[in-house]
Formats: structure tokens, sequence, C-alpha cells
């Protein structure tokens, strides 16, 4: 895979709270913050770290607002929030849970075709509107709808990723991998903690293990999941700049203040198809091998690392999928420690999809946000890295929109 | 057989407070058949009569049934999918769910003519609980309907052989008493008379395991077992209530006993809160109905009969919130209390509520709140750990506690020789189901 043609940025990034269940605050009767409200927080956020707010383009990224709340055109969004980019080019990028990564990839595209020298990334989503029995119907979309929803479980995508870890456990140590997905819950709550605007920051249970370690029960929930080992049914915002170095300097933007894409690739699997082996997440696979040739690193050189936990069964198959643990032994790694702060690769240090939250549109620009704060060392739980690397993956529906961003220090 | 008499059933009151939650729990159980047996059904098989002579509050019924049955859809809805999985038109959750709510709007019927209920099955009487009334509406009913239709009663306190007699339905009629509220509470008391046939009672097990109930079965002796323990706790409350007034005045007597079986007992409310909700026309109805049927026992309360004179009833209002009666609320949360004497209530002060915990003295310190104790696991543990102490107490507080609790275990010993009870175990089921409490009265805590 060919290196990018020019150097490409982000920078000025910001998260609002992510809002819903697992919040004191939350109530589902009470009224919440309107779409609107969390836009224009996190495009201040971002414009509070720029001196110039001109901007060349525009990217809007969220998958159901069209459901969730009535709202389509999404890029009208855009002009809304900033007067720079009335009469230019703004889109609106959907690849269900795989839209943030996917529209910071067609921001990245849009500079290396040199039409714009900077790209306003803004991810929303609104989740809170209905109950979760309705979100299910929504996110049900993610999946391939005529073909699967019907016979479906209630509440769809759990039962897609139960059946995933259904396999797994037969195939490999059920018990270990019960305690893998414990530990990762307990990693997400632990990170959470740390980072007032997560979900789970008010989670003061002594015992997570031991509560991620509840026995899945079909009859309530999963036959292979149980709830904790889900990401959360969030409200939330995030932004950033992508630009190129002439962006930067327009955008009054410090090189040292920003990160740099060394390596990317989006990648498609078909909608349609269920996954050949389901202990493995194919199209992960691709993307992150491409995004890592395009970088000219290993896994090896990687400091951090961005999950998209949206079950935990989902990221310990990725681990085993990029290649940080062998096959079948994902959950040793993780319960080795291997993915906490001072762990070999320290992973989703805000807390993740199951512990920060996940606004399904925003969550791949969230994660570069903190790839972004680790990397100019801004983050609430700091790695204390070597290595200049970090890597992010988002993932779309049953691991079929999936793009993979390798990122990398700026040295001044 | 179950499922077939499910097919036609009708509540008498439909509208009420009882008749109301009844109906929900019919409407449910008879929506879910109807859909699981005739998934393709356009039109239903089944009939749920609501009858209620109102109109007016038919209409109201109706949209508290709605939301309620759409809630329940959303709850049960891995088994509604299930039970759909045939129709390829309804494949997202808010399909199936608005198939269920819009099959049971069919299946329910509210109507204030009694002859709809001719073809029924099953009948639920849930009318005030009024001997005459009953009767004339149970042989009303009779009379429409064939000899083969079986009634349950929601009755609390009159005796059902005496009902089933006034109403010519020898083996035919059941105390069903549910708790208010029933589609929350889980208990039902369960009286049968000597002529009831062994296969109506098993029906009746039936339906109560259908309905998601607890039940508990009562000898048929007024008041049965709930209001058998708390009308003779309530009594007891207002006894040494007024023992206390001379000394304390009786506005400050009831907020220290009311505090005493609330805290110092860890019950979910204190028993002049308790008699608040249930409502003291109510009380004062049971205790002319057991008064009359127990022989042996004078069970009235002349404070009660001032307190109704003086036009304090208690109750609640339609949505649920709590009408002026031993106390004014905020929220359900007592802010001031009645003071017979000078006809007023009299604010609950932060100087007041000193007053009463200076006089009652400091709870044990291994205290902790019935809301907090009711979701511990380990509450059997620190409850021990509570009353073990509570019991080497001697401050005021911890001698009326341990009295009004030995008292308590004495009416539940009583109710068990009585033969109302067959057992110690089936008085704590009901205390623990109608009334939550966490333990029963007679028990290895103190």
């Amino acid at each position: 895979m060919k290196a990018l043609r020019k150097k490409v940025y982000v920078a000025a990034g910001y998260n609002t709270m992510f809002f819903g269940p697992g919040r004191k605050e939350f109530h589902p009767k009470k009224p919440m913050r309107a779409f609107e409200d969390y836009l224009n927080e996190t495009f201040q956020g971002t414009c509070d770290q720029l001196v110039n707010t001109d901007f060349d383009e525009g990217v809007f990224t969220n998958f159901a607002a069209m459901r969730f709340i009535r709202q389509g055109n999404l890029p009208g969004f855009l002009p809304y929030l900033s007067k720079s980019l009335k009469g230019k080019s703004c889109t609106r990028v959907e690849g269900a849970c795989g839209s943030g990564g996917l529209g910071i990839a067609a921001a990245v595209k849009t500079i290396l075709s040199e039409l714009a020298d900077s790209v306003l990334v803004v991810g929303g989503e609104i989740q809170n509107s209905m109950k979760s029995v309705y979100g299910a119907d929504v996110l049900s979309a993610a999946g391939y709808y005529k073909g699967d929803r019907k016979d479906g479980h209630a509440y769809f995508f759990p039962g897609v990723f139960s059946d995933r870890a259904g396999t797994y456990g037969s195939v490999y140590d059920k018990d270990l991998m019960r305690q893998g997905m414990a530990k990762w819950y307990e990693l997400a709550v632990t990170s959470s903690r740390k980072n007032p605007k997560s979900q789970e920051h008010h989670n003061s249970v002594e015992d997570l293990f031991g509560l991620g370690m509840t026995p899945p029960n079909g009859k309530i929930f999963m036959d292979h999941l149980n709830l904790f080992d889900c990401s959360k049914v969030s409200d939330g915002a995030s932004s950033l700049v992508v630009a190129s170095e002439e962006g930067l300097k327009k955008l009054g933007v410090e090189l040292e203040d920003a990160i740099e894409i060394s390596g990317f690739a989006s990648a498609e699997g078909d909608i349609t198809e269920k996954p050949a082996d389901p202990t493995v997440l194919d199209i992960t696979k691709i993307a992150a091998e491409k995004a890592l040739l395009m970088a000219g690193i290993t896994i090896s050189d990687l400091a951090m690392l961005e999950l998209h936990d949206c079950f935990s069964i989902a990221a310990l198959i990725a681990l085993e999928t990029i290649g940080f643990a062998k096959k079948g032994k994902g959950a040793e790694f993780l319960l080795e420690g291997n993915t906490k702060v001072s762990g070999k690769i320290p992973t989703n240090m805000s807390g993740g999809l199951c512990g920060f939250g996940h606004p399904v549109g925003v969550s791949g620009v969230r994660q570069m946000v903190d790839l972004l704060h680790q990397l100019t060392d801004k983050a609430e739980q700091q790695v204390a890295y070597k290595n200049p690397f970090g890597m992010m993956v988002c993932m779309g529906g049953d691991d079929k929109t999936v793009s993979v961003f390798v990122t990398r220090k700026n040295q001044s | 057989m179950l499922d077939q008499a499910l097919k036609n059933v009708s509540v008498i009151g439909a509208a009420g407070k009882m008749g109301s939650g009844i109906s929900l729990l019919l409407l449910q159980e008879m929506t879910r058949l109807e859909i699981a047996d005739n998934p393709a059904g356009k039109i239903p098989d089944a009939t749920l009569n609501l009858v209620d002579r109102n109109q007016n509050v038919l209409k109201g019924l109706l949209s508290y049934l709605k939301p309620q049955m759409v809630r329940y859809a959303e709850k049960n809805i891995v088994a509604l999918r299930a039970n759909l999985s045939s129709r390829t038109d309804l494949v997202d959750n808010a399909e199936i769910i608005e198939e269920y709510v819009n099959r049971a709007l069919l299946i329910a019927n509210p109507t204030s003519n009694s002859k709809d209920t001719k073809d029924s099955k099953l009948i639920f009487e849930a009318v005030f609980e009024k001997l005459e009334l009953k009767e004339q509406v149970l042989s009303g009913l009779a009379d429409i309907c064939s000899p083969e239709t079986l009634f349950f009663t929601n009755t609390s306190s009159i005796p059902i052989s005496v009902v089933e007699k006034a109403a010519k339905l020898e083996g035919r009629l059941i105390g069903y008493h549910f708790y208010n509220p029933p589609a929350v509470q889980r208990l039902v008391e369960v009286i049968t008379s000597p002529t009831t046939p062994d296969s109506f009672k098993k029906l009746s097990d039936e339906i109560g395991k259908r309905l998601n109930k607890v039940l508990v079965p009562a000898n048929d002796i007024a008041g049965f077992i709930g209001n058998g323990h708390f009308i003779r706790d309530g009594l007891y409350g207002i006894n040494q209530m007024e023992k206390l007034s001379g000394e304390l005045g009786q506005d400050k007597s009831v907020l220290i006993i009311n505090k005493v079986t609330q805290d110092f007992m860890i019950r979910p409310m204190g028993i002049f809160q308790l008699i608040d909700y249930v409502g003291l026309d109510v009380v004062q109805m049971i205790l002319e109905t057991m008064d009359r049927y127990i022989e042996n026992e004078t069970l009235n309360s002349q404070f009660i009969q001032d307190m109704l004179q003086a036009g304090i009833f208690g109750g609640q209002f339609s949505d649920g919130s709590q009408k002026d009666g031993f106390f004014q609320y905020q929220k359900n949360f007592p802010v001031s209390v009645f003071d017979l004497n000078r006809k007023t209530y009299v604010p609950i002060s932060e100087s007041l509520n000193s007053e009463c915990d200076k006089y009652l003295g400091e709870l044990a310190p291994e205290f902790l709140p019935w809301k907090v104790l009711s979701r511990d696991r380990n509450k059997d543990k620190k409850m021990k750990a509570y009353f073990t102490t509570l019991f080497q107490q001697n401050s005021k507080g911890a001698e009326l506690a341990k009295a009004y609790l030995m008292n308590s275990r004495k009416i539940s010993e009583n109710l068990v020789e009585g033969g109302i009870a067959e057992s110690a175990e089936d008085v704590s089921k009901v205390l623990s189901n109608g009334f939550y409490h966490l333990y029963g009265p007679e028990n290895s805590l103190f």
C-alpha cells in the first residue's frame, strides 16, 4: 500500500459528555439536551482551540437521526455551526456505527485530493429519544434488515454478538472467555471513572469483575452476553479538524497540537453475508493490515489502541484478529493486564464504547479525539508511551463497515 | 380447560381501584393467549367484558389500560416476537407491540350492561365491600350467566361462605383477595368454602400462576390473614398512641408511633401512613365486618370513628397520590400531622421531629432504612445484627418497638392457632408479598 501523498493532520478535537443510562443525572422521563445543544458545545470546543475558524469543507457523521429525532439532511447543520461553511461542500457520512471512522476517512481523502486544506468533522447522535426496545429497531438497520431482522433477537445486535460469543465459547475455553469479558468490563469502568464525561463515570460498584462474571441468561437477556458486555445507549457529539499542513497554518494550530495520520484504510463487507468464521473479524483484519502497511509499521510499534467494543466479545475477538493475542488467547491477554494503562498496549483509556458510551454515529470521531489527546499528552488517563504511534478501529454493523487509522505524534 | 375459560371473562366494577388492576392482569394474559393460539387472527376469539355502572369511568379505564398494555408488550417483547414469528408482515418490535395492543383493545369490551356477561366462563367481581351490594351484584349475575360460570370475588374481609350463600353461588365462588395495586402487588389471598369443589380450587391455582401471583390460602374467617394481621396491628398502634397522648399530646404521639413502626421496626411505612394508604373509611368498614363475624373479640376504634366524624378519610386520588389522613402529604411524604382535638394539621417541623427523636432515643448503630435493606442481598444478616442490638437497648423507642414486634408475633400466632392461616410461613408470605415486610412476625431475627 502506498504511503499518503501528502501529510494529513488531525487537530482541535473535542468530546461532549456522553449521556444516557449510568449517568446520575439521567432520567428517561426528564427533558434532555437537544441535538443542536450537543453540536454547539462540541463545535465551540473545537473552535476554542483554533485561531481562525474558517473551514474549507465539512463532514457530518451520524447513523440514525432520521429515525431517532426525525432529522435528515444533516449536512445543513455544518453551516449552522460554522458560518464559514455556508455555500461550501458539506457531506453526511453514514456507515452505521462505523459512520465516525468513515467520515474521517472521507475528510482525509478530501485533503489528499487537494480540494480542501481543512475539513471540519462533526459527529452527533441522539438515541435516548426512544426506549431501547424501539431503539433496537432503529439500530437493527445496521444489519441486513430484510434478511435477518425478522428472525433476529428483539434487541438484534446483542443477539448477533451473543451468537459470536456462543461460537467462540464452543471453539475455545468458554469459562476463560467469560473471564476475559468480565475483565473488559472492569477495565472499561475503571477507565471511565477517570473520565468525567463518560457514562460510567458514576459507577461505584466495588467488584466490577464479579459483576462482569454474571452468567448470561437467555430468558432475561442473551444466551451468551450479560448486560455488562454491552456498550451504552448514548447521546453525544464529537468534533475535530482534518487538515493539511497549510490548513493547520491557516487555522492557527501548532504542529505539536496536532497528530498525523500515517496510515488509514476503510474496508467493506457484504451486508447480506453471515460471517464465515464468527470467531474472527475478517473485514477488521483487512482494514488493520492495510492501514499498518500504509503507515509502514507493525503492531509492535503501537503505543496505544482504540477498539470498537460495542460488545466485550467484539473487543476480545478484535485483539486476536489484529494479532495482539493468538487465536483463542484474547481472554488471557486481557487477564494478564496487557491493555491497562501500564500494559503492553493500553486500550480505550477513556472508557471505550462500554464505558465512555456509544452514540453510534459519533464513536469513530470520539476515538480519534481521544487518540489526539493521548498523543498530545492531554488525556485524562495519560499513557506514558515510548513509541509515537496509536491506532483506532471503528466498526459498523457486524464487521461490515470498518475504518482503521494509524496516527503519529508530531515531532516538533 | 383454563385456556378455554379465558376466552370469555368479565370483570365487575372494572373501573374501580381494584377492578382496573384485575382487568389489566386478565387482559394481558388473554391477549397473550389469543396471539399464541391465533397469530394470524384479525378478529379475536376472546372477550373480556369490563363492566362498570358508570360510562364515564369506563373511558378512563381504557386510557389506563392502553399504556399499561404497551408497557407489558415492551417488557415481553421476546416472547411476543416468538409467538408472532409466522407473521412476516410484523418485523420491528414497534409493529409487534402495536399488534398486541390493537388485539387487546379488540378483546376488551367496556360496558355498563351486565347482560354482556352472559357467555362468560369466569367472572371477577370487585365492587365495594358491602355484603348487600355483593349479594345483589352476584345474584344478578348468577341469573344472567350459565350455571357453569365460576365466580371470583375480590373480598378482603367478609366471610366468603356468607357471600356465597347470600348470592346463591354455593360451590361456585372463591374469594380472590388482590392487594392494591393488583397489577403490582403479587399477593392474592385465596379463600374457599367447604362447598368449593377441588376442580374449581385447581383452576383457581392455575389462574394465579398465569397472572404471576403468589397465592396464599386463608381460612374463611372475617379479615382473613392480611387484614387479620393489619387491623389488629393498627388497633395496637392506635392504642399505644392514645396511651402516649396524655403525656406528649396526640399529634406528637402519632408521629412517634409512626416512627417506631417505620424506622425502629424497619417497615416500608409507619402504621399511620399505612392506615392513610388503605383509607380510614376502608379500615372502619373492615373493622365493622370483622367485629360482626368474629366472636369473643371486640374490634373497633373510637379514634378512627372520631377521625371520620372530623372528615378525615385518607385513601388515594386516582393518580395514586395520597389524600389527607393522619398526615398530609407532599409527594407521598408526610409533612403535617392531624391533631384531632384542635381539628387541624400541625406541620412536622424540624423541631417537632427532633423532639420526637429525642423522646425515642437513638436507633441502633446497625440500623439501615427499609429502602436500602430491601435491595440488599445480605439483608437477613444485617437485620439480625440490628435487631440483636435493638433487643439489648432500653430507650423508649426500643421498648415501644420490642412490644410492638411481640404483639405482631402474638397476632400471627393467633391467626395460626385460630386456623385462619395454615402456618406462620403463610402469615409471613402475606406480610412480605402484600405489605412488603422484610421479615415475618415469627422469625429467627429476634
